[in-house]
């Protein structure tokens, strides 16, 4: 008999274990109030004598304050409270000091959007109203937004002064972060070569482009107990740093996550929370904010945008000797890590001799970057498959087999340092062979683009706690919001656990006092880490039900086992019961202690890296340089595929959100330094219209690190489509494209510069 | 801010004359709500037209169609005869945003708004189509080309109304096509754009023509060149490439983030040749 609950046991099994909720499709439980306008968002929650409070931003792109009036505004009928940067409390030289300095300036403003005064006021249109008669003097400075630009030494410094560490000499004071990875004789491995490419790459900065804008209410009373309903992907991140923000302990902010419409990376950290929590505390009243979308793109996200030189080097029959690439991001005027993270994904998808990878982080004159799917990895892949590509087209052989004959496996020391364990690159690349598409006749003007894709995948700090109902029913408190359909997957694992139907579970995300502390939903790490906290949780409610079961028979517990969703003796030795289901336990079992419930706790290990191939056929018009999407297909490892769906869901959307970034989405700034494009209909996400169906074609190569086998799959489904499409416009154009986006104008020029 | 809906054009026109302050009509409000909602204009006064009488029909008259100011592009889009018809003009109002944008906007309001990139507007220029303007000293009919004047800007009067537009009659072998060039399929500003309008004889040869640039210059450009270019030929390669040619001499586009002045200037052409192309198949013409 199998007794998959004891831990250790289900590992060896991972593969052939049969299940039977996980990897089937029921409908997804937030559907129906999805579609029938009950579920509540961010900007739905209303409160007695609530304010509404908006926000003065800064017109220019770089300034000093020289100082700030606020008292017109604050004598202003229906004005009650205004807050400054003064209203907050220093934070010292962290991390966390420029996340505040981003939702108030501070002496300084670094962008145009900035934050600088918010205004509560009885109503939208009040508190407008104010803001026009807030005096702010400025002290305009010049500005740089390109990458190139401001690392050399004429630009001007934004954070004269700071120091940042492990930047080498002659990096200029813009330069905040160094990073460096690889391992091998690099010169060695050039000299190796028969052909080298080499090239220099440009992307855009992209906004995650969630179509919920970000949106809170806060309230604070007397007492110094406040609440917060928001739109986030972490209320635990929330509660932290805006307690912090206006210095109160954790215990006393009680955040909510409310449904959340889009996230993507994009609302992994705060802007308004502590800026309405401390509109709050002064007034003594709710305050709701809700961003415009034109706030949205000039204040919120976006990634990063990108230059990159790239060198590698093959031999005739497709061995690459050698691989180098020079990523400098930039992602506005705060420290990041996101060039660091372009490092080591750059090449991570090869098994390479003679590998260097160096980044610099820049800061210019743009909004503070947050993270968006894989950050920093579909850049830089982009750069290194683009040049994969261009020597397989000169040296005539198939971007598939080269590929095949370099990819990284089991074994394999990767680029970034650790020794990949399974993996399931080389099985997606079989797929994409193998699949119709590949062999599918292309026609006039028609190109067809490959690209490997690669993400790390994380796990971190979970807590899930589950209850089970007298009526045999069970309620699972999970902290992630669920911006992928995790709260499906998690009644699925918790369900399959405990042997009962997937419609016996209900799981919802607790507030932060409901459980214990949860990272951020970031890193696709929630059907991995609250999945394996969920199986955890039920396999400890389980072990308790044994020992309901014992007690009644009067048998040992250990003489107990966990069946189809029921206890039974573990042999005829133990004693002849018939099976007594987690129902029947249930219901009794106010006479056999009392209530009971499972809860795991955990800081997860072992998310198991994640690969991905895509294949796409484009169509250019060599007169206007448009470009059309004719068929995409993606090939994805996904360990397990919990609900096939969802896992189809997260490929089909990564592609898309790919296919904007290689296309037409960009932020563009003007001589003056301000954001010329922030709404939808200059920034061009792509339209249901631009696209063909996605085919998405799911890979199970099991994850040892999970009791199912599951790997995140929510962000490598981005990272290949930016170079595919690239791939497939330079066959199509006939010359090879190094800029993104690839919008019509910029392919058009290609196209008429290489006649 | 007021709001009026009144009855009659009549009272359309002295609330409009009447009025010290910043007013505006409404039509379908595709574009004076979203300049609200971006605070680019705090009107005193709004008023309303489609409750007025005749607004939202579409008649037949003299071989041709009135079009009320106040019908949306998708009641356009329904009319089997004035597709017939006009085929280019009806494509490019239903070129306008979105199905639910295709509810509300109007002929009227695409060319009031009077920007250069409107898309119906290349459309009616060279359908030779004419506006009914009813004001303060009474009705007169003007040629669609002459109502704007430049980005925003329109040679309407205060308390002039636009009540219908006249799309008139057309020989037989006749065709009219419009394209536009976005980076998308849909929900995009043309970055520019062209009408084509022709008649052809029993032998195919054009005889008349007409040809309109959107979105290349502050206000919709007639090419002359390039009609001329056609009239007289079957539209062979020789004709079309000088047709081309003159289009793209023709432009005058800015640089700006949607397009630059020699993506436009391109373009333009391109869109020209292709309806050009479109029309004379309309027209009955084969190639
Ligand atoms: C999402 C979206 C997408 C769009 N896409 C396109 C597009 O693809 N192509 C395009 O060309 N436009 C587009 N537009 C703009 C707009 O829809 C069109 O210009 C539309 O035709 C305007 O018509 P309306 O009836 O809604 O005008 P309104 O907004 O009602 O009025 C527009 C202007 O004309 C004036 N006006 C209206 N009627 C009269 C009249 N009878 N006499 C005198 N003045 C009048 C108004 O005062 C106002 O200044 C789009 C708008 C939106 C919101």
């Amino acid at each position: 008999m199998v007794t998959e609950y004891k831990e250790g046991s289900v590992g060896a099994e991972l593969g052939q274990r049969e299940f039977k909720v996980v990897g089937t499709r029921p409908p997804r439980p937030d559907g129906v109030d999805k579609v029938t306008g009950r579920a509540l968002f961010g900007a739905d929650l209303t409160a007695p004598g609530m304010l509404h409070a908006t926000i003065l931003r800064s017109p220019h792109a770089h300034a000093k304050i020289v100082s700030i009036d606020t008292s017109a505004a604050l004598a202003m009928d229906g004005v009650k409270a205004v807050v400054t940067s003064d209203d907050f409390v220093k934070q010292g030289g962290s991390g966390n000091q420029d996340t505040l300095d981003n939702c108030m300036a501070r002496g300084k403003v670094f962008y145009d959007g900035h934050a600088v005064v918010a205004v509560a006021a009885t109503s939208v249109m009040v508190a407008n109203a104010a803001l026009k008669l807030i005096k702010v003097e400025y002290e305009i400075l010049p500005h740089e937004t390109d990458v190139d630009a401001a690392m050399l030494d004429s630009a001007p410094v934004l954070h004269a002064g700071r120091k940042f560490r492990n930047i080498p000499e002659g990096n200029n004071a813009n330069v905040s972060g160094f990073w460096e990875f690889g391992h091998g004789d690099i010169d060695e491995g050039f000299a190796k070569a028969d052909i080298i490419v080499e090239r220099s790459f440009k992307t855009a900065a992209t906004h995650q482009g969630y179509i919920e804008p970000h949106a809170t209410l806060a309230t604070m009373g007397p007492d110094g107990r406040g609440e917060i309903w928001v739109s986030t992907q972490g209320h635990y991140m929330v509660r932290d740093l805006s307690a912090a923000f206006v210095g109160m302990e954790t215990s006393q902010l009680r955040v909510t996550a409310a449904e959340i419409g889009g996230g993507f990376g994009g609302k992994t950290t705060v802007y308004l929370e502590p800026v309405a929590l401390a509109l709050s505390k002064k007034s003594g009243r709710p305050v709701k904010m809700v961003m415009t979308r034109e706030e949205v793109f000039r204040a919120s996200g976006p990634t990063t945008s990108s230059s990159t030189d790239v060198k590698i080097g093959m031999t005739k029959d497709g061995r690459i000797t050698a691989g180098q690439a020079k990523p400098r991001y930039q992602g506005g005027a705060y420290p990041n890590i996101t060039a660091m993270l372009g490092a080591m994904t750059a090449f991570a998808s090869y098994d390479l001799e003679a590998v260097q990878t160096q980044a610099w982080n820049v800061l210019t004159n743009r909004p503070k970057q947050a993270a968006y799917r894989a950050p920093g990895a579909p850049m830089a892949i982009y750069t290194v498959e683009s040049v994969i590509d261009e020597l397989c087209q000169k040296l005539d052989l198939d971007p598939i087999e080269v590929r095949l004959m370099n990819a990284a496996k089991k074994g394999t020391l990767s680029s970034y340092g650790p020794t990949f364990d399974e993996i399931g690159l080389v099985a997606t690349l079989e797929a994409a062979k193998a699949h119709p598409h590949y062999a599918a006749p292309l026609g006039p003007n028609q190109g067809r683009g490959v690209s490997c894709g690669f993400w790390f995948n994380f796990a971190g700090n979970t807590s899930v706690s589950m209850g089970i109902n007298e009526d045999g029913t069970v309620s699972v408190i999970e902290g992630n919001p669920d911006i992928g359909g995790s709260r499906a997957s998690i009644s699925m694992m918790a369900a399959e656990e405990l042997g009962i139907p997937f419609d016996k579970v209900r799981t919802i995300v607790g507030d932060t006092n409901s459980i214990g502390f949860n990272d951020v939903t970031d890193g696709s790490r929630v059907t991995f880490s609250v999945g394996l906290a969920t199986i955890k949780a039920a396999r400890a409610a389980i072990q308790n039900m044994c020992g309901r079961a014992a007690q009644v028979w009067g048998i040992d517990a250990d003489a107990v086992d966990w069946v189809d969703g029921a206890a039974v003796p573990t042999g005829h030795n133990a004693g002849e019961f018939p099976p007594m289901t987690l129902a029947e336990i249930a219901a009794d079992s106010a006479k056999t202690g009392g209530p009971i419930a499972g809860h795991h706790e955990v800081n997860a290990d072992g998310a198991g890296v994640s690969f991905g191939v895509h294949l796409v056929d484009v169509e250019v018009d060599p007169e206007t340089g448009f470009t059309e999407i004719k068929r995409y297909t993606v090939f994805q490892d996904a360990g397990k595929a919990i609900h096939p769906d969802y896992v189809e869901g997260q490929m089909q959307g990564g592609a898309v959100q790919g296919i904007g970034w290689a296309l037409n989405e960009e932020y563009i700034y003007g001589e003056d330094g301000k954001l010329q494009n922030a709404g939808f209909l200059d920034y061009r996400i792509p339209v249901a219209s631009d696209l063909p169906m996605i085919d998405a074609v799911i890979l199970e190569i099991p994850n040892p690190g999970h009791p199912y086998g599951v790997r995140g799959v929510g962000e490598t489904g981005i990272v290949p489509p930016l170079a595919a499409v690239a791939n497939g416009v330079s066959h199509a154009a006939g010359v090879r494209m190094s800029e993104l986006p690839m919008s019509p104008p910029r392919i058009l020029a290609a196209i008429d510069g290489a006649k | 801010m007021r709001f009026e809906s009144p009855d009659t054009i009549e009272q359309a026109v002295e609330l409009l004359n009447t009025c010290d302050g910043i007013s505006r009509l409404l039509a379908g409000g595709t574009d004076v709500l979203v300049q609200l909602r971006l605070a680019l204009v705090e009107p005193d006064l709004i008023v309303d037209i489609k409750n007025i009488a005749g607004m939202r029909n579409i008649t037949a008259e003299d071989g041709g169609f009135r079009i009320g100011a106040a019908v949306s592009g998708a009641e356009m889009g329904e009319h089997e005869g004035l597709v017939a018809l006009w085929p280019g003009v009806v494509e490019a109002m239903e070129l306008v945003g979105s199905t639910q944008v295709q509810g509300r906007a109007t002929l009227a309001g695409n060319l009031c708004n009077a920007s250069p990139a409107a898309d119906s507007v290349p459309a009616m220029v060279v359908a030779n189509a004419v506006a009914r303007i009813v004001g303060p000293n009474g009705t007169r009919d003007c040629p669609v080309i002459d109502i704007p004047v430049g980005p925003s800007k329109t040679s309407l009067a205060k308390g002039e109304v636009i009540t219908s537009i006249y799309l008139p009659a057309r020989p037989d072998n006749s065709g009219d096509a419009y394209l536009r060039f976005i980076p998308r399929t849909e929900m995009d500003i043309a970055v520019s754009s062209a009408g084509v309008n022709l008649t052809i004889d029993s032998a195919g040869v054009v005889t008349q023509a007409q040809v309109s640039l959107g979105a290349v210059a502050p206000t919709v450009l007639v090419v002359d060149d390039a009609a001329k270019a056609i009239i007289g030929t079957k539209l062979d390669d020789d004709a079309i490439s000088a047709l081309q040619a003159a289009c793209s001499a023709a432009c005058n586009p800015i640089d700006d983030k949607r397009g630059t002045v020699e993506f436009r200037t391109k373009t333009a052409g391109v869109m020209a040749k292709r309806a050009a192309l479109i029309a004379y198949s309309r027209a009955g013409g084969s190639k």
